[in-house]
């Protein structure tokens, strides 16, 4: 395997880490106004992804870095082509950010109703776009023989890739009820069980469709790189796992298999990719690889050094910071959301 | 406007509002681990209530940072396609690397500050303020490295119209780096002490728990007198050093237009910046060859010369900054820097003399102060930035030719708009957090409540 294939693997890593994660507190955002009925219910909602929403977040920063880092053209192109996506995401992101610290600081209802709806459209918003933006990468995007975008934003909006917009939404929103059912314990964790189950059916129902849909508008079938194999179908099978476990209130298991199904999709986006990162709609040739946009071999080597020495110090911190955080919350917890 | 002007708008406009947070952030947290450290070790209350009150301050305005700093990474591939293509190579490994090391080790070890108050032991607990201290100054030194290559471009190589990295070492060892990195840090600590000093100062002169404003205070002018001075020493081996690497912006500093030798300081200057000549003019004779080589002569090269050596080595074009923005930025700077120089030896005077500066009334004015640090990291960054143009990459890349070009004005503009406004909001939500918690004052020791708080509930 060389550095080009290593480093594609690690930065689809990293996206596939940030689902994973910032998922479930997408999802836990969005369910905020639905089953934070008084206020005291809201902060606990706020408070079950308080210690991990910005360590989820720094997985997508870090997989942005990483992008200019090891494939400068592909992060050129992505983000000045996505520009206004990626615009809407940023405004997003950073209002959800200031409203976890604001919105408990003052007593105002109207001030705290605010930062709450803050959260629901930071999370909404990011969560929709990104499952939008992914399947246009692989679904093939004008891409010109300067690698420069040259669609519109209306582009981007496409039949296909609204479907992955709305698999990414639905499926974090579920993964996040299973998440806050994880976290919570009598009334609360039953109202998140409650929406996890209304939730999952419409769920597998886009992402088989998504499934089924991906083999018409890409193409996967023929392209040179990896097929997925059985990839796409085991993520609609976590996630069929995933409704035994919630219709069975066993919410650990329930939470692995969504966060299986997310990693099974996101993988699935990247095999079709490879070794593409981006397609290019106009000519096939014109489109980006692990090649033609990377680095030069010095960077992807010393980079490859960092990231072995740092990546597992990484993973084991953030790890135990889970583990000191496992218990279940109460509302009689003491709280700083 | 076009795309080129709307774009170095936006990045103006979000980097000096990002830088707005950031050196708080390097500075507070610093000072709340010091104060945490000497609860953790003596089980003093007063520190733990010291570290909890700025804590909160702290986490007000980090959340700042945070947000505006998702805007910091992207925009290099939004707005400047071009330099990334360019620079990618080398300057997204720097901006990688902050990410792993210094953002995950943050953000990770903030959650554990902010919800672990009584889940692990006390010493442990103080480790956790550090790490994040650790982690915001390690951010700063990766960030710098990734600037200092735009300054002064080293370790690097140009192959089929791209500069490549040939020599990571030679990236960290930049000379620039080296003055950059702490005279940047070394700011964010003294806006830290001024922060904390001015805040204090403000709490004793109404006589509201002395036990902890003093003990701030205190704390805040050792550690800001310390941190201003080296500012100010490594500032001064910053402009030697830009006599050498950056002769331009030195120039324009200084509005030199014509080399001198001695070289003389300007006091005031009016100039006529489109016929590169002074209007009216009060200058220092050998004062800039002193502040250059430490000594009375010596060669300062002036803005025609070097515009002129400029066209030659890198063909026609404009090689002349904004004259008025470094010349004033750099005042500015300066003057702010020196105010707190005096206002923080002053503090530390009355200490060693053992009589608070709360007898004094004109002590009343100084909670004000708290606004010098600021004006100087700005204008530090805008004529650093704005210093260094025409170029994006000092001799390299010319940041006309470094802009997206699939974007249109159209979008840039809205962008810029939102922006502005967003921030803006954002801004005023925020400080007034700021205001209204640095008021309050910290919480009462346990079983000190006020009276009648009790029977409230």
């Amino acid at each position: 395997m060389d550095l080009n294939t290593l480093w594609f693997i690690l930065i689809a890593v990293l996206y596939i880490g940030f689902f994973v994660l910032e998922g479930f507190d997408f999802g836990v955002g969005i369910l905020l106004p639905f089953l934070g009925k008084d206020d005291a219910r809201r902060r606990l909602i706020i408070n079950t992804i308080g210690p991990h929403w910005d360590g989820n977040e720094v997985w997508l920063i870090t997989a942005g870095g990483a992008t200019f880092a090891a494939f400068p053209h592909w992060y050129a192109t992505l983000f000045s082509g996505f520009y206004l996506p990626l615009f809407i995401i940023l405004i997003a992101l950073i209002f959800r950010g200031v409203a976890f610290e604001f919105r408990s600081k003052d007593e105002n209802p109207r001030w705290r109703s605010f930062w709450d709806w803050a959260i629901f459209g930071g999370s909404a918003v990011p969560a929709l776009l990104f499952g939008v933006a992914f399947t246009n990468l692989m679904h093939g995007v004008p891409i010109d023989a300067n690698m420069n975008y040259t669609g519109g934003f209306w582009n981007l909006l496409n039949p296909f890739a609204l479907l992955g917009g709305l698999v990414s939404l639905l499926g974090f929103i579920l993964h996040g009820a299973v998440f806050l059912s994880l976290k919570t314990e009598g009334e609360m964790m039953n109202s998140a069980l409650r929406a996890a189950r209304r939730l999952w059916p419409p769920t597998v129902a886009v992402l088989a469709a998504f499934v089924v849909a991906m083999y018409f508008f890409t193409d996967v079938l023929k392209q040179l790189g990896i097929n997925p194999g059985p990839i796409p179908i085991g993520s609609v099978l976590a996630l069929l796992a995933a409704g035994y476990f919630i219709y069975s209130r066993r919410s650990g298991w329930a939470f692995a298999m969504t966060a299986l199904a997310i990693v099974f999709s996101a993988a699935t986006i990247f095999l079709v990719l490879f070794p593409r990162v981006m397609v290019s709609s106009i000519d096939p040739s014109f489109s980006l690889t692990i090649y033609n946009a990377a680095s030069g071999q010095y960077t992807l080597r010393t980079m490859s050094i960092v990231a072995l020495v740092f990546v597992p110090v990484v993973l084991a911190y953030q790890g135990w910071s889970y583990w000191i955080f496992r218990k279940r919350l109460s509302e009689k917890a003491e709280m700083h959301y | 406007m076009d795309v080129l002007n709307l774009s170095q708008w936006q990045f103006a406009i979000t980097s000096v509002y990002h830088f707005f947070f950031v050196p708080l952030t390097l500075g507070l947290s610093v000072l709340t681990a010091i104060m945490e450290t000497i609860y953790a070790s003596s089980g003093q209350e007063v520190y733990k209530r010291m570290a909890k009150f700025w804590g909160t301050l702290f986490l007000i305005n980090f959340a700042m940072g945070v947000v505006t700093g998702i805007v910091q990474e992207f925009q290099f591939g939004m707005n400047w396609s071009e330099y990334s293509r360019y620079v990618g190579d080398i300057f997204g490994v720097p901006l990688a690397i902050e990410a792993l090391l210094a953002f995950f080790l943050e953000s990770t070890f903030l959650g554990l500050w902010i919800f672990g108050w009584d889940k692990v032991s006390k010493g442990l607990h103080a480790a956790f303020i550090w790490l994040v201290a650790v982690g915001a100054n390690i951010s700063a030194l990766w960030i710098l490295i990734a600037n200092s290559f735009m300054q002064h471009p080293v370790g690097y190589e140009l192959e089929n119209g791209r500069a490549v990295m040939t020599d990571f070492g030679a990236l960290l060892a930049n000379q620039y780096v080296w003055t950059q990195f702490p005279h940047t840090v070394l700011s964010g600590f003294t806006t830290g002490a001024v922060f904390v000093f001015g805040i204090s100062l403000y709490h004793l002169l109404r006589k509201k728990d002395e036990d902890v404003f003093r003990r701030s205070l205190n704390l805040a002018t050792v550690f800001g007198s310390i941190s201003i001075l080296l500012v100010i020493l490594v500032g001064h081996s910053q402009t030697q050093q830009l006599v050498r690497l950056q002769p331009m912006k030195i120039a324009s500093v200084e509005a030199l237009w014509e080399s001198m030798d001695p070289a003389s300081f300007s006091l005031f200057t009016w100039g006529d910046e489109a016929n590169l000549k002074d209007r009216f003019a009060l200058r220092i004779p050998n004062l800039l060859s002193i502040l250059a080589y430490n000594q009375p002569t010596g060669l300062v090269k002036g803005i025609r010369n070097l515009q002129a050596e400029y066209e030659q080595q890198y063909g026609p074009g404009d090689y002349v900054p904004s004259v008025f923005t470094t010349y004033w930025t750099f005042r500015i700077m300066v003057g702010a820097g020196l105010l707190i120089f005096a206002l923080m030896g002053l503090s530390l005077y009355y200490i060693v003399r053992n009589k608070p500066l709360t007898s004094f009334k004109w002590a009343r004015f100084l909670p004000l102060a708290i606004a010098l640090p600021y004006l100087a990291n700005s204008t530090g960054w805008l004529l650093t930035e704005m210093g260094r143009q025409p170029w994006v990459v000092y001799g390299l890349l010319k940041t006309e030719n470094a802009f997206s070009p699939n974007l249109t004005p159209g979008m840039v503009l809205a962008s810029v708009i939102i922006l502005t406004l967003v921030y803006g909001a954002l801004m005023a939500a925020d400080v007034y957090l700021l205001v209204k918690f640095a008021r309050k004052g910290p919480e009462q020791p346990e079983g000190l409540e006020q009276p009648g708080a009790a029977g409230a509930d």
